[in-house]
């Protein structure tokens, strides 16, 4: 063993929270959000495929309070991985990389998913689905 | 297609030990769900409701319940690179790894085909009962 630890590579801690590492962090917490959503898409269409009754009880699952706020989280979990995604494949591209570009892009996508969050539940609402 | 140099690909580098294959593939099904998951959560919400009889007669069209499918298995292969990539990047013990691996490939096999059996039900206009 050496007399004292190596020294490490420096990691998250050390660094200034800024909005780029967020937002890279956001994208993957609604990933695995969104993969969680997936055992209730299949049990919504599995409900569906067992005909009238066992739709409408799923339905009743999702329109109960827990799962109204699920599927608002999932919502904005959607349109975020989407619009922040779509921010990944242009830097794929290599554009958008200026700190003007990304700073405004990453704005962008997070203002843009609370918004279309909002527009969705609201119109949702507004025609009563909820 | 594959990015991958020769050299790369007989040294199996990248933290999953298979280059960029996955890297790949994330990116073209990423691409793909953008019209495909769109076209399905805004037909869904321009139906004129959502109870049993709207959202069964929608499936039941031919190119609905074709791209619907097509759409959830997209959505599994990609909800699977992803969260396998997460795995692979923050998990260390190899015998969790594999466990967290193992887990995921069978969940997301599990409720993609659940998913996909649920739609060529409706699509057939096969009834339960």
């Amino acid at each position: 063993m050496p007399a004292r630890p190596r020294p490490l590579s420096p990691h998250l801690q050390i660094y200034r929270w800024q909005i780029g590492n967020s937002l890279s962090i956001l994208h993957r917490l609604t990933g695995i959000a969104l993969a969680l959503g997936l055992p209730a898409l299949s049990f919504w269409l599995i409900s569906l495929a067992g005909g009238a009754a066992s739709y409408r009880a799923a339905a009743r699952v999702f329109g109960s309070a827990i799962g109204v706020l699920l599927l608002i989280g999932w919502t904005f979990a959607f349109s975020y991985h989407l619009l922040n995604g779509v921010r990944h494949l242009f830097w794929d591209l290599g554009a958008g990389y200026e700190r003007g570009q990304r700073h405004a892009s990453g704005w962008f996508a997070v203002l843009g998913a609370l918004g279309l969050t909002l527009w969705v539940w609201l119109a949702l609402w507004h025609f009563g689905r909820i | 297609m594959s990015l991958r140099s020769p050299l790369g690909r007989v040294l199996g580098t990248g933290s999953a030990g298979h280059g960029s294959g996955q890297w790949w593939a994330q990116r073209v099904s990423a691409v793909a769900l953008i019209p495909l998951a769109l076209w399905f959560f805004c037909s869904l919400l321009a139906l004129p409701a959502l109870d049993f009889s709207a959202v069964q007669s929608w499936l039941a069209l031919p190119w609905n319940g074709f791209l619907a499918a097509l759409m959830v298995a997209v959505l599994a292969y990609h909800s699977y690179l992803g969260t396998i990539e997460v795995v692979e990047d923050y998990v260390h013990g190899n015998a969790m790894k594999l466990s967290l691996l193992l887990l995921l490939r069978f969940a997301h096999v599990l409720f993609g085909a659940a998913s996909l059996y649920a739609i060529l039900r409706v699509a057939f206009g096969i009834q339960a009962s």
